[in-house]
């Protein structure tokens, strides 16, 4: 009986060890955070109409070491009139605990369509910017993201 | 009504139809409700929902906050200078929370 305990414990004391001893982009894919509803929370907005790609510009970093504060840019090409502006711009992410990030409503009073805010990243991601023009069309850019440091998954210290 | 520290970056003096960029930012945690304390306990969400900006009375740009923005809020964008008079700078959300600042801008 002792000898088998024993054994059970050598045998998950090197599975932990095989763990460890994996390369650090494999263990960091084991635990990366699931898939928020993403989809579901685009098509809530665009219905069944289609995304065109282009036109929108999603200024990110391609890589950033402190998810906690990242700054994010998105401007839209458009004249900003009367009767052809941006309604809206709508950031999406595909791996923070909620789809949504952030949505701008603008209108020709604007005069162009630029706009910036810091955003936090809680892992490795797609960010998507879709803008919603005053024609009804819809039009997006994506960046992936590389984050070193994920925000929001460190407990707060006693 | 919490009392909150609010920066504000608006021109004092602009040309009529110039686009002008404005830039703000207000103290607050914005805290995700997702987070727990050591203990385990969940600590409940408390952010920024909504951000308006007014120019003589008028909406000019509106924002929806979640959770994935950082804490404290920063948002710039633009605004086109029609006239001469106030821009109204007004943040609510969670527990009540209600931010307000005004900014004078000169149109010639």
């Amino acid at each position: 009986m002792k000898q088998s305990s024993r054994r059970a414990f050598l045998t998950v004391a090197s599975a932990g060890a095989a763990v460890a001893a994996l390369p650090s982009a494999v263990r960091a894919q084991m635990t990366r955070t699931p898939l928020n509803n993403m989809p579901d929370a685009i098509s809530k907005l665009v219905g069944t109409k289609a995304i065109n790609k282009g036109r929108v510009t999603l200024g990110v970093p391609p890589l950033v070491e402190n998810g906690h504060l990242v700054p994010l840019s998105v401007s839209v090409e458009s004249a900003m009139t009367e009767a052809d502006y941006v309604k809206a711009i709508h950031v999406f992410t595909e791996r923070n605990p909620l789809p949504e990030m952030v949505t701008f409503r603008l209108g020709p009073r604007a005069g162009r369509a630029q706009v910036a805010t810091r955003v936090r990243m809680a892992d490795t991601q797609n960010v998507i910017a879709i803008a919603e023009m005053s024609d009804g069309s819809f039009w997006l850019d994506s960046v992936f993201m590389i984050v070193t440091l994920a925000a929001c998954l460190e407990e707060l210290p006693a | 009504m919490t009392v909150a520290n609010v920066r504000i970056d608006v021109p004092a003096i602009a040309r009529r139809g110039e686009i002008i960029d404005i830039k703000t930012l207000v103290a607050h945690g914005m805290e995700t409700g997702f987070r727990r304390t050591h203990l385990g306990v969940p600590i409940p969400r408390d952010i920024i929902t909504t951000f308006v900006c007014l120019y003589n009375s008028v909406e000019v740009f509106r924002a929806e906050l979640h959770p994935s923005i950082s804490a404290n809020p920063f948002l710039q964008f633009s605004t086109v200078a029609t006239e001469s008079g106030t821009l109204e700078f007004k943040w609510s959300g969670d527990n009540g929370f209600s931010a307000m600042q005004t900014a004078r801008i000169s149109v010639a």
